[in-house]
């Protein structure tokens, strides 16, 4: 399994930093996507956006709870727009894009409000996208492909990547990437994204507690394992292959 | 603490009910009950056959302190022992502010209770993600310190004091998302400041 430490991140980001925004640009970024008129929020004062939930708050249960939603969505995704919009506010990188923040606020203790409030609130727009009501299990089509000719199948994914899921300590996140062409599945620490690197994301998992307590406690590995089995959203990491 | 041979789950030092409604018995059940729990269980698996096996926690956790390849060894053993001294750390109806020799201590180091809280407050609030705040004595003063994960000040040379868990699992099924009052709180009602005095030595 790979890792992607902060100093393979920082790595990666060096080594990538010739062919990165040509490895990026078909990143999805809150810049891009147009202000939601239903947003619960005021105009935003800032690059960062909190999108709608693409879903009733209702949808994802009993995986998901609607309790946990009103503080995963309302209260921690919210303080991250709200946190990496004032971090913001008058710096030169407000108008940058979300890869491009995250790039040139990696690894500086000065930064860390920006690169881990912006990263944050880039991975939770990801994650709610990265989930649907009724879906799970194994995909068709081209990413059913790919993870056979990349990963051995569906089994082979679905364990190597709760073994990321479930063994990443602490806080953090589980992808499924695209790097150059072949499927990989890497796990980060805290607001840590593969944005910095040639990895392109195709699906995320938030290991965070907040993201299962109320619904598992301690049971990351029941929580991990529902949402394989019924909340992935397959055609969201099909359009991310791009 | 105490040398070991294997890691144990110690008794927790007052009924689980004890420290409601700062820390409901809810919340300890699955803190002590399944992540202390696991730390212990998972630890001894993983020291089981190695050449730590039967050195003391404080030992373990410095040999393996940054070590890639011990990793496991490291986070679980430093979680038992964080989460010891975590308990010591609270008595029901403790908090405020400490009189005696931690209080002029705390006085002398930071100016004051107020701005005691203040820090640790802020080392609370700011450690992103999973970890730990402390109070630890080095040099003969009082520091405000905080960790990440199972990160703690041994390995830093510091004499631990006191300790606060802001892992999400340790309030989060009281407080969700407001860190703060949890903080604020524990800093009110919880501390054991007969533990910190004793642990100056
Ligand atoms: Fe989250
Ligand atoms: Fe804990």
């Amino acid at each position: 399994m790979s890792h992607l430490s902060r100093r393979d991140v920082l790595a990666a980001s060096l080594a990538g930093a010739a062919v990165g925004a040509l490895a990026v640009r078909s990143l999805p970024s809150f810049a891009a996507e147009p202000a939601a008129p239903t947003a619960p929020t005021a105009p935003p004062a800032g690059p960062l956006v909190l999108a709608p939930l693409p879903y009733a708050d209702t949808a994802l249960a009993p995986v998901i709870s609607q309790n946990t939603l009103s503080f995963h969505y309302g209260k921690h995704h919210k303080a991250y727009v709200d946190n990496g919009n004032k971090a913001l506010a008058g710096s030169s990188l407000a108008q940058k894009s979300i890869p491009e923040i995250l790039r040139a606020t990696a690894g500086k203790p000065d930064q860390t409000a920006i690169y881990n409030n912006v990263g944050q609130a880039w991975n939770h727009d990801f994650y709610w996208k990265s989930m649907k009501a009724a879906g799970g299990g194994a995909p068709t089509g081209r990413m059913g492909d790919r993870l056979k000719a990349d990963l051995g199948g569906y089994d082979a994914f679905r364990a190597v990547f709760t073994k990321a899921a479930t063994g990443r300590f602490g806080s953090g996140w589980a992808w499924l990437v695209d790097t150059n062409g072949k499927l990989e599945i890497v796990d980060t620490p805290n607001a840590d994204n593969p944005l910095t690197t040639d990895k392109k994301p195709l699906l995320v998992l938030d290991v965070w507690e907040h993201a299962y307590y109320l619904d598992y406690q301690n049971r990351r590995a029941d929580y991990v394992g529902a949402w394989l089995d019924k909340l992935v959203n397959w055609e969201f990491a099909e359009a991310n292959l791009g | 603490m105490s040398t070991v041979t294997t890691l144990s789950l110690p008794t927790l030092p007052y009924a689980d009910t004890a420290l409601a409604p700062v820390i409901s018995a809810n919340t300890l059940s699955f803190h002590y009950g399944k992540h202390h729990k696991a730390y212990v269980d998972n630890g001894n698996k993983l020291l089981a056959g190695t050449d730590l096996e039967g050195r003391s926690m404080e030992e373990i956790v410095k040999a393996t302190y940054g070590k890639a390849d011990k990793a496991g060894i490291f986070n679980n053993v430093a979680q038992v022992w964080n989460h010891d001294f975590y308990w010591l750390s609270m008595r029901p109806g403790g908090g405020g502010a400490p009189t005696g020799r931690i209080g002029e201590l705390i006085n002398s180091s930071f100016g004051g209770y107020d701005a005691f809280k203040t820090e640790l407050t802020q080392a609370a609030m700011t450690q992103f993600g999973s970890g730990w705040a402390w109070l630890v004595s080095e040099g003969g003063k009082l520091k405000v310190t905080k960790t990440p994960n199972a990160e703690n000040p041994l390995p830093h040379g510091q004499t631990p004091l006191l300790t606060i868990d802001v892992w999400e699992h340790a309030y989060y099924l009281d407080f969700q998302n407001r860190r703060a009052d949890y903080v604020a709180a524990w800093l009110e009602k919880l501390v054991n400041w007969e533990f910190a005095e004793k642990n100056l030595g």
